[in-house]
């Protein structure tokens, strides 16, 4: 065990690391989607700030702080200014049990022990529920932020981000117990462990592969519409509601709700990655230093694939009618889930 | 342990804090959401007595789920600020001795009569597993009465909800519905 003192140290370079990482990752993935979005239909995308247009973020958050904060006179103010704080509290706390990588050596072995840490802020035995928790509270903000507008419009938007995400919660926590009976444990570094190892030497024994897959595609379905990203992205439907939950919202108000949204999105895409796809398990090779980078990358190249993959979802599907995506939600994902759940239990009771 | 003991008291103040701000709001917003400050005050006593899947729950059932709810029919119902009457005087002036009195002898009591010992945190089980062994071993019964009686409940609910006509007829029916004319506005004007 390490002394109190190290202990602290380590949590908090930890805690700072990785919201750095993450809150890069966050505006970098802004400009991924605008850079994917531009090639997919046969634009350049951002160019000028900067190689590939790779400083754009930076001149985007500049751009946020300095425009004029607007608050309108009849909105709620207290509730307007803490919307956008909730959303985005809520979105960057819930990276805090993620488990990126395998234990690592950072010294000598002392007389405490061995001097390392894992790659996660913390270990929690009930990770996957603290992921869980702590994004089912992330539509306060979005609702909030619509009803203290005092705008039709926001109103509007932050009434279907609230119904359409308690409605797929339900689908999205259904999707997920198969993994918790398949692994027999709530924390996630132990889902991820459970997955290491090969069938027949060669194929991954990731949960997609044991009989999951159908809960990925619920779970993955899921997620678009807790994330309010294209196909469910009614909440803010340009086309119908100018810019739903947040339209009386501008500056660095708005752009909090941007990294909520996109954190949210780097959340979805962590979990899909760590209980699905075996975390940062992949095929480790070479020397030493490399054989400790490895899984690191594993883990991020799965993350970067599942962000791609929602850019490539908006360009590609439709919006959902509002009845539209409810039937779906309830009368198909609910179902499917339950099912794979009963025949999942099914199966591992017949095995145990 | 005393930080445990520090953390515990101050949650415990907050959830109080919580309570009596729920009563003293005018708007039914602001009263919703210090509901979600208690719950998750709560939540926090669970997670420092060792109950870390109660707590996980009381976050994701009742301050994720069941609060939006509310919210949602308070935002839909476009309830405006309650007004003071003179009922509510009387009842500020009944009501808080009577809270303070039933609170005195509850505690009172529960300090005469029980030989309760305090117990180290971490000493009692709250780990999903042995939850889990309770409700599916010990509390089976009660634990699916109780899902049938809320089976019921939502049965209930989808009757109210639909139209009794379409009932009746088993098919989608033209009632004319009579609109009342509102105006649908978020915060509306009475701050």
């Amino acid at each position: 065990m390490l002394s109190i003192t190290a202990f602290a140290i380590i949590s908090i370079i930890k805690s700072l690391a990785i919201v750095f990482v993450l809150l890069t990752a966050v505006a970098y993935s802004v400009w991924l989607e605008r850079k994917v979005s531009a090639h997919i239909q046969n634009r350049w995308g951002p160019t000028r700030v900067g190689p590939f247009g790779l400083l754009q973020p930076l001149a985007d958050g500049v751009k946020f702080i300095f425009k004029e904060d607007l608050t309108q006179p009849y909105v709620y103010k207290p509730l307007y200014i803490a919307a956008p704080i909730i959303a985005v509290v809520f979105a960057i706390s819930s990276i805090s049990v993620i488990p990126f990588g395998n234990w690592v050596n950072i010294g000598p072995v002392g007389k405490f022990g061995p001097w390392g840490t894992f790659l996660q802020i913390t270990d929690v035995n009930i990770g996957l529920l603290v992921v869980l928790g702590l994004t089912s509270m992330g539509v306060y903000g979005v609702a909030l932020a619509g009803w203290s507008s005092n705008n039709k419009y926001s109103l509007l938007g932050g009434l279907r981000a609230s119904a359409q995400m308690i409605s797929y919660e339900v689908s999205l926590g259904l999707s997920l117990v198969g993994i918790i009976i398949v692994s027999g444990s709530l924390s996630l570094r132990d889902i991820v462990d459970a997955q290491g190892g090969h069938f027949w030497g060669f194929i991954p024994r990731w949960n997609i592969f044991t009989g999951q897959a159908l809960a990925f595609f619920i779970y993955l379905i899921s997620a678009y519409a807790e994330t309010n990203r294209t196909p469910f992205d009614l909440p803010e439907a340009e086309s119908e509601l100018v810019a739903g939950y947040h339209t009386e919202y501008s500056a660095m108000k708005f752009a909090m709700f941007f990294m909520a949204e996109y954190a949210n999105m780097v959340t979805a895409s962590c979990l899909a990655t760590l209980l699905f796809f075996g975390g940062w398990h992949g095929p480790v090779f070479g020397p030493p230093i490399l054989q400790a980078v490895l899984p690191v990358f594993w883990f991020c190249a799965k993350v970067f694939f599942f962000m791609f993959l929602y850019v490539w979802v908006r360009w590609t599907l439709p919006r959902f009618r509002y009845d539209q995506l409810m039937a779906f939600g309830w009368k198909f994902l609910l179902p499917v889930a339950i099912a794979n759940i009963v025949v999942t239990a099914l199966i591992v009771a017949w095995r145990a | 342990m005393t930080i445990h003991l520090i953390l515990f008291l101050f949650f415990g103040a907050v959830c109080i804090a919580g309570a009596v701000n729920l009563l003293v709001q005018s708007h039914p917003i602001n009263s919703a959401l210090s509901l979600i400050v208690v719950m998750g005050a709560l939540a926090v006593e669970y997670l420092l007595l060792g109950a870390e899947f109660v707590a996980a729950v009381q976050v994701i059932v009742y301050a994720g789920a069941i609060m939006v709810l509310f919210l949602i029919t308070i935002m839909l119902l476009n309830a405006g600020k309650e007004e003071r009457s003179k009922g509510s005087k009387v009842a500020i002036l009944l009501g808080v001795p009577g809270v303070i009195i039933g609170g005195a002898l509850i505690a009172w009591t529960i300090l005469l009569r029980s030989n309760t010992s305090s117990v180290p945190i971490g000493a009692l089980w709250g780990d999903p597993k042995s939850i889990a062994r309770l409700l599916f071993h010990e509390f089976l019964l009660p634990f699916e009465v109780t899902s049938v009686l809320i089976l019921i409940a939502i049965m209930g609910a989808v009757v109210l909800a639909s139209r009794p006509e379409a009932i009746a007829r088993g098919h989608e029916t033209t009632i004319p519905v009579q609109h009342e004319e509102r105006e649908l506005v978020g915060a509306g004007k009475d701050h």
